[in-house]
């Protein structure tokens, strides 16, 4: 072990004092700023990057679909605005509220910003995710019809299939059936498409190359619209007993009338109890990419400090940030449960049973004993 | 701090998409998987308990079996042992009658042998009698040739014939 250690420290000295006269060359290059950097890979963009030749960005443009207040809709391609930085008196603002954002000067000369639902780099995620997810889930589904007309229903999959059945039951039998309780089939299908859709991009986000990559679910947008999606599965179907406890809780009467305390406060979980799904999920991911970023910027940062802090950093570097993966695999799949497990309890405490008091649920029991 | 403001644009595509995924898993997708599996588990849970069933009814039937081989054996033994008793008592029955029958047959020809000898004797007797009439007439005609010795004779005669009584 120690050998194969010192073999690989060997190889590596003679490519980073070969790669260090080349770096000298470009001195005059800016130093990396690695905050830019790695918020730049965090945020959304206009085009899809994929990597720098010398002075050329390569990436993909994508279009960009914008409704000016004064002009109406425009339709164009996001290289458009790289070549002179304005299209159509479009241009990407520099700094302010919204830097990096698309935005027009109105008839006025203010900077506005318009009406934008550009097909931006987490936009083209986003599909690719959602046709993924629907590709892997059918395809279980059409084998199961498949096995069912040739007469083997209780045909059990494999391979990848078989890895999406377990999984698909695991959360079915072991959050959503015990968390939300005797209506779980009616709210399995949000809670699963939820799941997936947040495991699938929490993983797809950890693979660095195209179509995968994007930070997507470290978009405060993004897990913005999840919860939402849960808080109108709870408030929406929620039933007589959640009101109730909700606009008159079983507490003294002096907490809920004439001041109403408690229904404040009780209107306040409404709101916080998405809002920590969402702030959680997003925290969680976003916090992730930033700490392997910083690791990989480790490598660039060191550059000037000479080849041997270089070459021990780089290597410290990888062996940090192949941990940091591993650690982002497994905080991708405890952030999709969670947000599942905790949306399921929602649920299923906005579905409850009127609760009847002690002495009477002993009673029950006793009876039942 | 722009991180933490959602933007309109992924919101909007956000929404869309997210409902249109939901819509078709929840619509072919999910309803489906979670059922064929559920209905997978009730059938191999189903299998599982008639097996156990099964395996309990098989238990019994081999129990019963058991018994009835049992029962089986014991009356077999019971009927072989009722043989025995009867092939017995009827060679015992054959021996005595044959027993009784040749006693009797013994008995006849012991009694036909009696009377055969009867009879023999009886002609013995005759033919002993006529016999000594014969010699006696022989010998008494050579005897009593001459008179002395006839009167003799008649002498003696009576005197024997008359001594008995005396």
């Amino acid at each position: 072990m120690k050998r194969h250690i010192l073999i690989f420290f060997l190889f590596m000295f003679p490519i980073l004092e070969f790669t260090t006269p080349l770096q000298a060359a470009h001195k005059e290059r800016p130093p990396v700023d690695a905050r830019e950097v790695i918020l730049g890979h965090l945020k959304d963009s206009y085009h899809w990057h994929f990597f720098d030749m010398g002075e050329k960005h390569i990436s993909l443009p994508l279009p960009v679909i914008v409704r000016s207040r004064e002009r109406g809709w425009f339709v164009f391609l996001s290289s458009r605005l790289e070549e002179s930085g304005t299209y159509k008196g479009f241009s990407i603002a520099e700094e302010g509220r919204s830097a990096g954002k698309i935005v027009e000067k109105d008839a006025s000369g203010n900077q506005t910003r318009p009406f934008d639902i550009s097909i931006t780099k987490n936009v083209v995620s986003l599909f690719f995710t959602c046709v993924l997810l629907i590709f892997l889930v059918l395809n279980l589904a059409r084998w199961y019809r498949k096995q069912e007309q040739e007469g083997n229903p209780d045909a059990v999959p494999s391979g990848f299939n078989g890895i999406m059945e377990w999984v698909t039951m695991s959360i079915y039998e072991g959050v959503i059936v015990k968390c939300v309780g005797k209506d779980h089939k009616r709210y399995a299908p949000y809670l699963l498409t939820a799941f997936f859709f947040i495991f699938l991009t929490n993983l797809l986000g950890l693979v660095p190359i195209f179509p995968a990559g994007a930070n997507l679910t470290g978009n405060i947008a993004v897990t913005l619209s999840l919860a939402l999606c849960t808080m109108i599965a709870i408030n929406i179907f929620g039933n007589k007993e959640y009101w109730k406890e909700i606009l008159w809780p079983d507490v003294p009467i002096f907490m809920k009338a004439p001041v109403p305390i408690m229904q404040i406060i009780e209107f306040f979980g409404i709101l916080t109890k998405p809002m920590a799904l969402m702030i959680r999920l997003f925290a969680n991911i976003f916090a992730g990419h930033i700490i392997i970023l910083a690791l990989t910027s480790l490598v660039f940062l060191t550059v000037a400090m000479g080849p041997a802090i270089n070459a021990s950093m780089s290597v410290v570097s990888v062996l940090f940030s192949v941990f940091m993966m591993v650690l982002e695999l497994l905080v991708a799949y405890i952030q999709a449960y969670v947000f599942t497990m905790l949306s399921a309890i929602f649920i299923g405490l906005s579905r409850k049973e009127p609760h009847k008091p002690e002495i009477q649920a002993g009673a029950i029991n006793m009876e039942k004993k | 701090m722009d991180l933490m403001i959602p933007d309109s644009g992924l919101l909007f595509w956000m929404l869309i998409a997210f409902g249109i995924l939901f819509f078709i898993l929840a619509r072919f997708g999910w309803p489906l998987i979670t059922g064929v599996v559920e209905r997978r588990n009730e059938r191999i849970a189903k299998a599982l308990s008639d097996a156990a069933a099964a395996r309990q009814l098989l238990a019994t039937l081999k129990l019963q079996e058991e018994k009835i081989l049992q029962q089986s054996r014991d009356e077999q033994t019971k009927l072989v042992e009722q043989t025995e008793a009867l092939r017995i008592k009827l060679t015992d029955q054959a021996r005595k009658a044959a027993l009784e029958e040749s006693r009797i047959i013994l008995e006849k020809a012991k009694e036909q042998i009696q009377q055969e000898k009867e009879a023999v004797m009886q002609e013995l007797k005759f033919y002993v009698a006529s016999l000594s009439v014969e010699v006696a007439e022989k010998v008494l005609r050579q005897k009593l040739d001459t008179d002395s010795r006839q009167l003799e004779l008649i002498n003696r005669l009576v005197d024997e014939s008359l001594k008995p009584r005396a």
